[in-house]
């Protein structure tokens, strides 16, 4: 052992002091591989039971709201209580088939990627409402800051499922040029920022936007997403002071799906306070909201949005959900967790309550669903193969090697025009035969 | 170095360094591990795994997702007392953590006069090759060996790797330890599209059990040679060995093992032996640690040199996906430079 100063030497114990010693308490979740699941803990409150206070309330009179759970969706389908949004069934059928959409995008994609036709995936199982529901909340040119599982808001938007699918590929028509890790992309014709595996560093970012946007009296506003875990980086508390002290028109979301990678909430402070009873601290209004009933989701979004539209300052969503899948491709989550807590999570799936809720309103059908299903899938199905004449990762149809220099810089310094020559010339070299396309 | 009669296993780099960890937590009852994922998963990487169950959460546990505060919590841990050993998951997510390394604890020690120290070793696998797109690629050694106050250790093997996580805990200055997560399995040696040889049949992954330590400031000679000098560290050892094997050059080539500090006089040795130097690494040329060792070479060795220092380096742009082994610094890369040195 090295030696160490004498102040160094470590003391064990409180010295001998009559005070007691002082613990450490590390956090630890409640289930582990192979533990049966019990969540009477969570004491989930009726649908319909939670005030809705105007949009126009003081940040304060949302305080309830932080440690309670809005809830529409009741347990016979039906939508109920003051936050119920009353949409009208297209509007919900055209939520419901996003959603799915969505849910089967991720299916072939994360097959793909076993079948090796891409490095990376990451599915957005049991939480396709938190984006899809908040998206139809907003305007579609509100600007939007999504982390990685965001999948479901370009897909509200109208983004070409083709077009996800050359990003994931990393392919000759992925319009990122195959410089991200899939699943990471950007549209700003769909007012879609591009995604940073760099976590919660879109926080302060769209506080900027929309810092921007007030500035110069427009009427468009910005909403950011987070997971649960990032939270606890400071980006998102920079973010939050931000928007407090310039009562910026920004609505923050925080994806509470239990779990980040193989930590639990707890590791993000969980265990003593909800994450939308943050916003209390600095002065923001807060809502927390059961994130797996779209209606409710909606009418949380649509509050804060309305809120932020009308000058009235930024709010933070905590959606309470549940990540039914692994991390990513790369996460086996069964080291770590139970995989009874999917299959008992209380609050069900988005997908299912929506479609009840629907069929109970006379206004869908389980043949309809089916037949709404078959043809996501077939849809997927088709697009996938289109995108595949671009090529999948690995297989030579990428971008040309020079564009690998372009965008680091709006123009191409000397040394960068160096070096993309001698790329080319190791291609050469590589591949004598090779033509540029 | 003290390998004595201890039994050796072949490890992986993954193996070896958690055998590192393990001895050291053993020894030391202030080494505590601690990061994003380490605990109960034992690290997205596994290298920490068996950890917590062996030594309790009080000394190996997760972290909130906030690398500023690992790091800010190892400074005030080792200003206690403790000797913290905080895992970043990604060398590329260590900037939120910038300012308690750079501000903090390369500086206690200076700015309290030795009242304050910062004995701790910050762990991160670092580097491409893994189709990891820009955020899970980046080689960002330079930014670190650049702050005075920091040392910057990378091993190329997990004999390596052991004895010198096991000197950085020890020591009492902070340190960066970068793992090249490319080689964590295997000492991939830049030809992609073949298969990567295990560990098991390089001898580097000759691990002898219990402790043993290798010093900061040591260079090793990964092969000794004439006709040039090969300068390296990591994953580009492998890389450079291969393609000076498959070229047929009498390289020497220098696993540095430690940037800062430097092992200047192994380098110096070889350069005025050889009068011909390659410098490799797989991070942005731009002020990378190549640059570095250039000036040296140049100061100390000019007047022995027969021709002019060589840099392969990664392009000077963000680490691309799909083009990834056309921004490695690969054979074709490596071998031009050396044809171009034989040349001279
Ligand atoms: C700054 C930074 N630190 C660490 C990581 C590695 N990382 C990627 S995702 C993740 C977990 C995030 O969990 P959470 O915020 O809850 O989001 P979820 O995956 O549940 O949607 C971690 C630690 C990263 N990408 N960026
Ligand atoms: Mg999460």
């Amino acid at each position: 052992m090295a030696d160490r100063p004498a102040s160094e030497t470590p003391s064990y114990g409180n010295g001998g002091s009559n005070l007691p010693p002082l613990s450490l308490h590390v956090p630890e979740p409640r289930f582990r591989p192979g533990d049966p699941v019990d969540y009477t803990h969570l004491a989930i409150p009726p649908a319909g039971a939670q005030p809705r206070p105007d949009e126009a309330c003081a940040a304060s009179d949302t305080a309830p709201l932080c440690t309670d759970l809005i809830r529409v969706l009741d347990d016979s389908h039906q939508a109920v209580g003051p936050w119920d949004p009353k949409l009208d069934a297209e509007t919900l059928r055209r939520m419901l088939r996003v959603m799915a959409l969505t849910r089967a995008f991720d299916d072939r994609m994360y097959r793909g990627q076993r079948q090796g036709k891409t490095s990376f995936y990451m599915k957005c199982t049991g939480e396709e409402a938190t984006s899809v529901a908040s998206a139809f909340a907003l305007a579609d040119d509100d600007m939007v800051f999504p982390s990685y599982r965001q999948q479901g808001i370009l897909i509200a938007r109208g983004y070409p499922i083709v077009e996800m699918i050359n990003q994931i590929y990393s392919n000759r028509a992925d319009k990122l040029k195959g410089r991200q890790l899939p699943i990471m992309y950007s549209s700003r014709e769909h007012s879609f920022f591009t995604i940073s595996g760099n976590l919660a560093t879109q926080y302060p970012q769209a506080a900027g936007w929309a810092m921007a946007s007030a500035i110069r009296g427009d009427s468009r506003i910005a909403s950011a997403w987070v997971g649960e875990g990032s939270s606890a980086e400071g980006d998102f508390h920079a973010a939050m002071t931000f928007a407090t002290v310039y009562n910026a028109p920004v609505v923050f979301n925080i994806v509470n799906n239990q779990w980040a990678i193989s930590s639990f909430s707890g590791f993000a402070g969980a265990e003593r306070a909800t994450f939308a009873s943050r916003a209390v601290g600095y002065g923001m209004a807060g809502l927390r909201v059961d994130g797996n009933d779209p209606l409710a989701v909606y009418a949380a979004a649509r509050w804060a949005a309305n809120r932020a539209r009308s000058n009235m300052g930024p709010t933070l969503i905590e959606h309470f959900t549940y990540r039914a899948e692994g991390h990513s491709t790369s996460d086996d989550p069964g080291q770590y967790r139970s995989a009874h807590e999917r299959t008992e999570w209380p609050l069900g799936d988005p997908i299912m309550r929506l479609k009840r809720h629907l069929i109970a309103r006379g206004e869908w059908s389980v043949e309809q669903h089916a037949a709404m299903d078959t043809e996501l899938i077939e849809g997927v199905k088709a697009a996938t193969k289109e995108a595949e004449k671009n090529g999948i990762l690995g297989h030579g149809l990428h971008h040309p090697f020079h564009t690998m220099f372009e965008d680091v810089f709006e123009e191409l310094p000397w040394h960068l025009q160096e070096q993309s020559e001698q790329a080319m010339r190791e291609r050469r070299i590589k591949w004598p035969e090779w033509k540029e396309s | 170095m003290s390998e004595g009669i201890a039994p050796v296993r072949r490890l992986n780099m993954i193996e070896a360094i958690n055998d590192a960890l393990d001895v050291m937590m053993d020894r030391d009852p202030d080494v505590v591990v601690f990061g994003e994922d380490v605990g109960f998963f034992g690290g997205v990487f596994r290298a920490t795994a068996g950890l917590q169950k062996k030594y309790g959460t009080h000394r190996v546990f997760d972290t909130p997702i906030n690398e500023c505060g690992i790091i800010g919590a190892a400074v005030g841990m080792g200003a206690y007392g403790l000797r913290p050993v905080p895992e970043i998951q990604f060398a590329d997510y260590i900037y939120p953590g910038l300012d308690q390394l750079v501000s903090e604890a390369a500086r206690l020690r200076y700015r309290s006069a030795g009242e304050f120290i910062a004995p701790m070793t910050v762990r991160s696998p670092f580097g491409g090759g893994i189709f990891g797109g820009q955020t899970h690629s980046q080689s960002p050694e330079a930014l670190f060996t650049h702050v005075a106050g920091l040392k910057t250790v990378i091993p190329a093997t997990p004999y390596d790797a052991k004895g010198l996580l096991i000197s950085a805990i020890e020591d009492n200055d902070p340190v960066i330890f970068f793992e090249p997560k490319r080689i964590y399995n295997g000492p991939f040696n830049g030809f992609y599209d073949q298969p990567v040889e295990p560990w098991a049949r390089h001898e580097g992954s000759e691990v002898p059990e219990g402790y043993y330590s290798i010093p900061l400031g040591k260079a090793r000679i990964a092969r000794a040679g004439e006709a040039l000098t090969v300068i390296a560290y990591g994953t580009m050892i492998h890389v450079a060995a291969a393609v000076c094997a498959e070229k047929g050059v009498d390289a020497e080539i220098i696993d540095l093992r430690s940037l800062v500090p430097l092992d200047i006089d192994t380098v110096q040795k070889s350069v005025e032996k050889t009068g011909k130097c390659l410098i490799v690494h797989e991070a942005t040329r731009t002020c990378g640690f190549g640059a570095e060792l250039s000036a040296l070479v140049q100061e100390r060795c000019f007047y022995h040199l027969e021709a002019p220092i060589e840099r392969v380096t990664g392009f000077d742009t963000p680490y691309p996906h799909s083009l990834e082994w056309a921004y490695f610094p690969g054979p074709v890369r490596i071998g031009e430079a050396l044809d171009r040195l034989l040349k001279a």
